[in-house]
């Protein structure tokens, strides 16, 4: 009995701890020794910055640490403009996500519900296919001899290439295409979850089915529109495949600004402080939806 | 005692002024013109006709999936008729949305907005027809107090109880003034105690307001207490519209009999009719049964089923005098004591087993009737209904 409880203790003590010991370990840590580069100063050598971390000299390596990398990026505006950049085109990314992925996952939440899990399952199909190959695959529908404007040209809509590729307009399409399913997914399962006769009963007290969808399903799908939202903004503001690979060299993102600090400068303190504006950058909408999910847990009891 | 006349007689106690019904040059508020309504292969509702009249309390009554949650939806406009039509104050519903018609509905899980305060829930309504807010605020203040809910206006659907939920679906259906207020089942979540207080209530409530109420319930109790009149529905048609006294007492089939109340039924065949009283030879009794139904039209040898409620038998140990007309032999197969009523289960020669139910109106009884005593069940002409078979 005695025993019994002591690994029941055990284990419900255990049980919390575990996404805190994979936080600690792969991100705390090494969080902290980006940060640490970030306050080091580059240099030619293995590993290519200084100083390096030692027990036995520990006033010298701290007084060794400097904010010179952070001074940079204030001082060149090619990051200021890089950041915002990205934030912009991660924020219109997400509204075009949230207008395509809504109609999506409103289409699947009224299906029969026996057609539900294959739709589900064809949402997540493209995963099986490397994120890379696809991206890929869009270089050779959106450049100017491509199937898009070969299919466009077939129907006579233009009479000229388009030009796509190389474009912000092909990181809007590779984005939406890539991300679409961190968009789907979480609308999808508020959708789903939302009572029919709420909206019989908007429509039976004379509010018309437009008027109802924005009375009604918006305000109640607001959980899935925040959470697929985060989802996407999140990762598209530090995205560096698809600008690089669909947006040529005119579009400018702090995610490939980052790649070019690390390969092609060798400048790891720089590329880290770069890296640490950047979480910076991506907490701030983490906390405020946080806080306007508690407020309205306080609000619903 | 002798049966009291038949044309003083009125079926069941209860005497109503209100009877729109029963006059010919009435118009009705609803009309159901042969209404058909089939989803695929099945029929939900089945050539229907029913007129209803304004200010009456309606009760449409039926097992499940009799059709008449489907003949309400189409009231609300939630489900279109495949044949027939549909007038509500003589305008036809054909195509008319439900977010365009004069006809509010309680809806059976409540559908509250779960994102909304009481307040705005019950204001929704108004707000759609672009009242000025002075006038929303007031007409909603107005609904809280009916409903008693004054103090939870700022509350959220999930911070009230199931009744004051109840009461929050009433008051947002009643705030546009409906030309006619649907309920589905409204009573179906509330618990026993509550659910008997909120059947006066909704009753008051009509009165007040002078509307039209349309109820759907499977529950004959609440059908009975509330409705104005009850039409007993199977199988997407009407059996019989009419008051709750005569749904009781002069029930049309034998469906209707079974289906609202207890009732004992005993076979048999039509003998033939003496100064008005029919004479029926059953196998469950000796001497043929004399039943006072001069309504019904049968003629000899006809099989028929006579319907008896458990309350209109009596029951007794001793053997009545040869003047007695429908006595039953049996014995005591067991006995349930209810506090007001005691039921009694009494087997007879041919293996039926009645039920007989006495009020007890005393609080002491002498040598009460036991289990396995030979006992004599009678009824008077009176107490029976013939039902053709």
């Amino acid at each position: 009995m005695i025993e019994r409880s002591f690994t029941k203790r055990l284990t419900s003590g255990l049980v919390p701890a575990v996404p805190y010991l994979w936080l600690g370990l792969f991100f705390l840590v090494p969080f902290l020794i980006v940060l640490k580069i970030s306050l080091s100063d580059p240099a030619i050598a293995q590993p290519p910055y200084k100083p390096v971390f030692a027990w036995s000299d520990i006033t010298g390596f701290l007084s060794a640490l400097d904010l010179e990398n952070f001074e940079l990026l204030t001082q060149d505006d090619l990051y200021f403009r890089a950041t915002l950049s990205s934030v912009r085109i991660a924020a219109i990314s997400t509204i075009l996500l949230l207008f395509v992925g809504f109609p999506i996952a409103y289409g699947m939440a009224r299906a029969p519900e026996r057609h539900r899990s294959l739709l589900v399952a064809l949402v997540i199909l493209p995963f099986w296919t490397s994120f890379l190959i696809r991206i890929y695959a869009w270089i050779a529908i959106l450049k100017p001899e491509g199937l898009l404007t070969q299919a466009l040209m077939g129907i006579g809509l233009i009479s000229d290439p388009i030009e796509i590729l190389n474009t912000e307009w092909a990181v809007y399409i590779g984005i939406v295409y890539a991300y679409l399913p961190f968009m789907v997914l979480p609308l999808y399962a508020t959708l789903e979850k939302m009572d029919d006769t709420l909206l019989e009963a908007a429509l039976d007290l004379g509010s018309t089915p437009w008027r109802s969808f924005w009375t009604i399903t918006v305000p109640l799908a607001m959980p899935g529109i925040i959470a697929g939202s985060l989802l996407c903004f999140i990762p598209a503001v530090g995205e560096f495949v698809i600008p690089d690979l669909l947006g040529g060299s005119e579009t400018l993102m702090i995610g490939r600004q980052l790649w070019s600090e690390f390969f092609s400068n060798r400048d790891w303190p720089l590329a880290s402080a770069v890296a640490i504006l950047l979480l910076i950058i991506l907490v701030v909408p983490i906390v405020i939806y946080r806080d306007v999910e508690a407020r309205r847990m306080e609000m619903r009891p | 005692m002798p049966p009291p006349s038949r044309q003083s007689a009125s079926v069941g106690a209860v005497r109503r002024a209100f009877a729109p019904w029963a006059d010919p040059d009435a118009k009705p508020l609803i009309r159901f013109e042969n209404v058909t309504k089939r989803f695929g292969e099945a029929v939900a509702v089945d050539h229907l006709t029913l007129d209803i009249f304004e200010g009456e309390f309606f009760c449409l009554l039926g097992p499940s999936g009799c059709g008449k949650t489907t003949l309400m939806r189409m009231l609300a406009g939630f489900e279109f008729p495949t044949e027939g039509m549909i007038t509500l104050a003589g305008q036809s519903l054909e195509g008319v949305p439900p977010y365009r018609r004069p006809v509010n509905m309680m809806f059976q899980s409540y559908a509250l907005f779960p994102h909304m305060s009481v307040e705005k829930n019950i204001a929704f309504g108004l707000r759609q027809d672009g009242l000025p807010k002075s006038e929303i605020s007031d007409r909603v203040g107005e609904m809280l107090r009916l409903v008693q809910l004054e103090k939870l206006a700022k509350r959220y659907p999930s911070q009230l109880s199931g009744g004051q939920r109840q009461r929050v679906a009433l008051a947002r259906a009643l705030a546009k003034r409906p030309k006619v207020l649907l309920l589905d089942e409204p009573l179906g979540a509330l618990d026993k105690k509550l659910r008997e207080e909120t059947q006066f209530e909704l009753m008051d409530i009509q009165h007040e307001l002078g509307m039209t109420f349309v109820v759907v319930t499977h529950d004959q109790e609440e059908a009975m207490t509330m409705a104005d009149r009850i039409a007993v529905m199977d199988h997407g048609r009407i059996v019989q519209v009419a008051t709750p006294g005569e749904i009781y007492e002069q029930p049309k089939t034998r469906f209707i009999a079974e289906f609202v109340g207890d009732v004992n039924i005993l076979e048999g065949h039509v003998q033939g009719q003496e100064s008005g009283l029919w004479h029926v030879k059953s196998p469950s009794a000796e001497m043929p049964l004399t039943i006072d139904d001069p309504d019904e039209v049968l003629h000899s040898g006809q099989a028929v089923a006579i319907a008896v409620r458990p309350e209109k038998m009596v029951v007794q140990r001793e053997k009545p005098g040869p003047e007695a007309v429908n006595v039953l032999t049996g014995e005591v197969w067991d006995i349930g004591y209810l506090g007001d009523w005691t039921v009694y289960r009494i087997r007879l020669a041919t293996g039926e087993i009645l039920r007989v139910s006495c009020a007890n109106i005393s609080r002491f009884v002498e040598s009460p009737i036991d289990w396995d005593e030979q006992v004599y069940v009678t009824f008077a002409p009176g107490a029976a209904v013939i039902l053709a078979e």
